[in-house]
């Protein structure tokens, strides 16, 4: 479903990304970790092209988004992403954030997406909140709209950059725990995170990226008890 | 001592405001030599106001395309947008006025009437100014929500008009209400092309009945009047808009 191939990206003269090659298959979840600087971001950013890779190849569905008459609005409507900092669109309310895209992207009906966008809030247990602005809401409730709005689109692929690092630690749970019912669900998911528990329970792999190199690339049993490379242990040592 | 410093300073204001009114006297002033004139002067409110709306509603959606060509990625946009901004900061509004009143019939032989030149000439130059201040509230509104925008597949234009723009508006509303403000004095301006606005009102009033102190105190106080009005419906529409946040 999701393919890099000798993925590189530089910010000028710093090398971000150096030859990540891996692919995501329909259904999987990977857990994308590391530290801090390492280019998670930059990775996942690269798969929507928010960052366009400075060499290598992104395919999604077997096509190839890095050439020139690829539609990347059309790859990205099926692509969803939540962000640290939820970027909600503070002058509208929650139901208005969740059902934009439907209707000024996908033209749905603005009965049909106000249908569809109750549903989602409904899924994550904010149905009466629809008419609140996200100023009114705890960081965790804004998230879990961030997520709703995503999904509003129906993408079959989600990404997720560090969705709980900004949230108070009593609110992390609520946001993970509609993360891993998205994830029972058999949503494609690659999920930037520092949280390990999480990561070894829901993800299928982790990918350990560390100074731009994929150092790692293995199940959660065998990286959270085995890990091949010296660097990845060391990683471990300080966050378990 | 100190305490009679204030002292002092107290008995001498007291004392200078007893004065006032026979200071005013010996000024001699006197508004009902131009009672009969004040409604001419005060028909020149709905001109002068009708410059600086027409003026403000051609102004600012010029003043939103250039600021959007100052933040686009090509260059020969942001270089016209650039030059032109300088161009119309750069000069006096009464030399642009002059110009265009004066200089088009000479260019393209049509003898422009006063309000199309004055109205043209303040929206090319409000917009100079109102692009720039529009251009800072595009770059402050947080890059996340032209990411989340992006992510949704939305397109450029949408994006502006839908979520980018009214964010950028409400954190400038402030600076723009003092552009609309600055507007509407240098409206003035159009007395020099001989349209009948309310400044040059005034000074008709003044040269017929060769009285000049009452005919403009009336006028400067009808600005006070519109200018604290505009701004008093500014801070009200203002509260509004933050009510939502
Ligand atoms: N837009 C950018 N311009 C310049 N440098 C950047 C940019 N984005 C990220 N970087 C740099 O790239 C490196 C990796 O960043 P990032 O992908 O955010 O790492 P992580 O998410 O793993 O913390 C960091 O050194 C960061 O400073
Ligand atoms: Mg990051």
């Amino acid at each position: 479903m999701i393919k890099t191939e000798f993925l590189c990206k530089s910010f000028g003269k710093l090398d971000v990304l150096k030859d990540i090659s891996t692919e995501i298959q329909k259904g999987e979840v990977v857990a994308i970790i590391g530290p801090s600087g390492g280019g998670k971001s930059t990775f996942l950013r690269c798969l929507n092209l928010l960052e366009f890779p400075t060499r290598g190849r992104v395919y999604i569905d077997n096509v190839d988004i890095t050439t020139k008459n690829i539609d990347i609005k059309k790859v990205r409507q099926n692509m969803g992403m939540v962000f640290q900092h939820f970027n909600l669109f503070p002058h509208k309310t929650v139901l208005q954030n969740v059902t934009y895209g439907p209707i000024k992207v996908k033209k749905m009906s603005k009965a049909e997406a106000d249908k569809l966008g109750l549903d989602l809030l409904a899924k994550v247990g904010l149905a009466e909140k629809s008419d609140a602005y996200p100023s009114r809401l705890s960081g965790g409730q804004k998230q879990r709209v961030a997520i709703a709005r995503a999904l509003a689109m129906q993408p079959e692929i989600m990404l997720f950059d560090e969705p709980t690092s900004a949230l108070d630690p009593e609110m992390v749970k609520e946001v993970l725990e509609v993360m891993k019912g998205l994830a029972n669900s058999g949503m494609t998911m690659a999920i930037v995170t520092h949280e390990m528990g999480f990561a070894r329970e829901v993800a299928n792999r982790i990918l350990f990226l560390e100074g731009g190199r994929l150092a790692e690339d293995a199940p959660p049993d065998v990286f959270f008890t085995n890990p091949k490379s010296d660097r990845a242990c060391q990683f471990l040592e300080k966050v378990l | 001592m100190m305490s009679d410093l204030i002292n002092f300073d107290f008995i001498h204001s007291r004392y200078l405001f007893s004065m006032l009114p026979y200071t005013l006297a010996a000024l001699d002033l006197d508004f009902s030599k131009i009672a009969d004139n004040i409604p001419f002067i005060l028909w020149g409110v709905p001109v002068t106001l009708s410059f600086s709306i027409a003026s403000v509603l051609c102004g600012f959606p010029l003043a939103i395309l250039l600021a959007i060509f100052k933040i686009s990625g090509i260059k020969p946009l942001r270089w016209f947008a650039d030059f032109y901004t300088s161009l119309f900061r750069g000069t006096p509004l009464l030399l642009q006025l002059s110009l265009i009143y004066f200089a088009t019939p000479q260019l393209i032989g049509y003898s422009i009437p006063p309000f199309q030149a004055a109205v043209l000439a303040f929206s090319l130059n409000s917009a100079a100014y109102s692009s720039e201040t529009i251009r800072g509230g595009i770059l402050a509104v947080d890059k996340g929500q032209r990411e989340a925008a992006m992510t949704l597949g939305v397109s450029y234009p949408l994006m502006m008009w839908d979520l980018i723009l009214p964010q950028a508006f409400k954190n400038i509303l402030p600076a723009l209400v003092n552009e609309t403000i600055a507007l509407l004095k240098d409206s003035s301006l159009v007395s020099t092309i001989g349209a009948l606005d309310l400044m040059r009102r005034g000074t008709v009033v003044a040269s017929e009945k060769y009285v000049y102190f009452e005919p403009l105190i009336v006028v400067g106080f009808v600005y006070y009047v519109l200018v604290m009005s505009l701004t008093w419906a500014a801070q009200r529409f203002e509260r509004r808009m933050r009510r939502s946040d």
